[in-house]
């Protein structure tokens, strides 16, 4: 048998029969090309999916999470609800001291967005109202910001001496500057004050709130020139790294929550974004969608497999007297039973194969042109070789298994009944 | 070469069994030319496809070679069907979609033998069928003789130890039917044994022996002076 496997004419004869009736076998092959092709682009995008997801995210540690106040809907203490209070600064040393799981944390506020009033950007005779945001430098500690050679971030110099300067997003940078000014060292008005630009901010996509066009000042500066006192706007924690951040969320809202009276089970007065969490949530729905398209996949190319047996069944039938002759003539029952076998196999790893090459095309296509689109979030959707080669061993093992109905059916009837057949 | 002791051999039609061969006796020497002639149903053929290996008699002694048939699964079968028998039809049974030095080379590729000497085995006994130019054409671009001659070339080529042939000339007529026949008695005088199944008078007359079979029985076995076919072409 295995010597048979060997032999080139064995599959010479297999490949001579595929190729007879090409029409018919590329009818045949559709089905497991289809079931492959849905794998491969399933998986593929569920990986691109992922991939995407995990760069825009890479900027911001996944261990970290934003919170703010929003209006009480509990009353308590004799408080009625619907009421609006602040997060202080106080509130910063007030919740690191007390909560040993806290890594870093960051205040910062904003105006211009979120509907807080507005602002005045203005640069010679140009004017534009965009989001101005206060933070300090341990911002990037829980979130990267990465700045255009030349620029640099504010420092605690800045902080201290609520230096007028500013970061400026990249937007920001083309509607007021021409190409060939200099914008770092350059002045822009901030609703009547003059800043001095230190940096040009790289904007990421999805990468938590930011646009491309904010201007980022010091906390202390944002104080001074907007009145805004000891408020701030909302925190950025993150928790170190041994600690799950949802517990760690949890804690920091129930005690601002203590701290400032609001009802423990009041859901919403406390607000917060977990960036794990969503993490955690996109790495679930790519891993279901992988999972999906293994499930589709695997039923795709089973009909498809099915179907082939089916037309080898035909094809045998049709052959009947072809293999009455062959016997008539020598050919051992194994030698029948392989070549149909064979023949099974060919066809299903044609058609795998087709589809693995066809798919990955695709998944190649839509990276292309999907590389540039910042705003949608897939990079790299690849299939790992191992379940590509995984998916071969199935379908060979599959090939051979509906490949013995037929392979069965062809050696039993006896030779001379196949040669008297018309 | 063939020696056959008290064949019996009936098959079942439902309840009824049809009682086809009733005790044959028939010794067949090498180098023979016999023709085996009868009506239709008188069991011929079946007489002929025990003889091939192709079905299996219910009770008697075969011999073939002084190796007794009996008992063969179907391996064992095709190979001494491969090894000591060359099958002739009426309906040539050339596979279509094979040019005719591949049909030859067929058999060969059974036994294993590798593509080089197969190709070379195939193109001598083409040519001595007189078919050497017709080498790479598909049996779809042959007349009925020349089919019947590749077909002659394939079941030559494992050089067994004798050649069957079922109505060879069946398909043919009559001016192809002598050229063929001419060619078999070309053949025999090489000192093959050839067994011809016919129901024509004037074919069965170009061999040496007549076997005549009526309902399962042989009752005539005569040997004859062979009429030459070259002598009608």
């Amino acid at each position: 048998m295995l010597r048979n496997l060997l032999n080139i004419d064995t599959w010479q004869e297999a490949a001579n029969s595929i190729g007879k009736n090409k029409f018919r076998t590329i009818i045949t092959v559709t089905g497991v090309f289809w079931g492959i092709l849905v794998y491969i682009t399933l998986s593929g995008a569920s990986k691109g999916l992922d991939n995407g997801f995990e760069q825009r995210f890479e900027r911001v540690s996944p261990n970290s999470f934003f919170t703010w106040i929003q209006g009480t809907t509990i009353p308590y203490k004799g408080f009625k609800s619907g009421r609006n209070f602040s997060l202080k600064l106080e509130d910063v040393n007030f919740l690191k001291s007390r909560i040993k799981e806290i890594k870093y944390i960051s205040p910062a506020i904003n105006r211009g967005v979120f509907g807080n009033g507005t602002t005045i950007i203005k640069r010679g005779s140009e004017s534009e109202s965009y989001g101005v945001y206060g933070h300090f430098p341990a911002i990037l500690n829980i979130s990267d910001k990465e700045i255009y050679d030349g620029g640099r971030f504010f420092n605690q110099l800045d902080i201290d001496n609520k230096r007028k300067v500013c970061l400026i997003g990249e937007r920001i940078l083309n509607d007021f500057f021409e190409e060939w000014e200099e914008p770092i060292g350059n002045n822009i008005t901030i609703d009547g004050e003059f800043f001095t630009v230190i940096g040009i901010m790289k904007f990421v996509a999805g990468g938590g709130i930011e646009k491309d066009s904010d201007i980022w000042i010091p906390f202390t500066t944002f104080q001074n020139l907007y009145n805004t006192g000891e408020r701030i706007g909302w925190l950025s924690v993150s928790a170190h790294d041994e600690y799950d951040v949802k517990i760690v969320e949890e804690k920091v809202k129930s005690l601002i929550k203590y701290k400032y009276d609001v009802h423990p089970n009041d859901k919403s007065a406390v607000n917060g974004f977990n960036i794990g969490e969503i993490f955690d949530r996109i790495k679930k729905f790519a891993k279901g969608l992988t999972l999906l398209s293994i499930v589709v996949g695997i039923a795709t190319v089973f009909g498809g497999v099915i179907g082939i047996g089916n037309i080898l069944l035909i094809s045998v039938r049709e052959r009947t007297k072809e293999i009455g002759i062959r016997r008539a003539l020598g050919a051992k029952p194994d030698e029948i039973r392989l070549q149909i076998i064979i023949e099974s196999v060919t066809l299903t790893l044609l058609s795998g194969v087709s589809g693995i090459v066809v798919g990955s095309f695709v998944l190649y296509t839509i990276d292309f042109f999907t590389k540039n689109m910042s705003d949608f979030p897939y990079t790299n959707p690849t299939v790992p070789i191992s379940n590509i080669i995984g998916v071969l061993i199935f379908m060979v093992v599959l090939g051979s298994l509906i490949g013995l109905i037929p392979a069965q059916r062809a050696v039993s009837i006896k030779p001379i009944d196949a040669l008297r057949e018309d | 070469m063939i020696k056959l002791s008290n064949i019996q051999k009936s098959y079942k039609l439902g309840k009824n069994s049809l009682h086809v061969l009733k005790g044959i006796n028939l010794e067949i020497k090498e180098g023979e030319m016999v023709a085996i002639m009868g009506s239709s149903g008188s069991g011929k053929s079946t007489l002929l496809n025990i003889l091939g290996i192709l079905d299996s008699q219910d009770s008697g002694t075969y011999f073939l070679d002084s190796q007794e048939i009996k008992n063969l699964d179907e391996t064992k079968a095709a190979n001494y069907r491969n090894k000591f028998l060359g099958f002739v039809f009426q309906s040539f049974n050339l596979i279509s979609y094979k040019t005719a030095i591949q049909n030859v080379a067929l058999p060969l590729q059974f036994q294993k033998i590798n593509r080089k000497s197969r190709q070379k085995r195939a193109k001598e006994f083409l040519g001595m069928v007189g078919l050497a130019e017709w080498s790479t054409h598909h049996p779809n671009e042959l007349s009925g003789g020349q089919k019947q001659r590749v077909a002659i070339a394939r079941a030559l080529v494992t050089q067994p130890r004798v050649l069957l042939a079922d109505e060879p000339t069946g398909a043919l007529d009559s001016k192809t039917s002598y050229e063929l026949m001419e060619l078999l008695q070309k053949i025999n005088d090489s000192g093959e044994t050839i067994i011809i199944v016919t129901h024509e008078e004037d074919i069965a007359s170009m061999c040496k022996r007549i076997v005549n079979l009526k309902d399962g029985k042989i009752v005539e076995d005569k040997h004859i002076k062979q009429k030459l076919a070259s002598e009608y072409v």
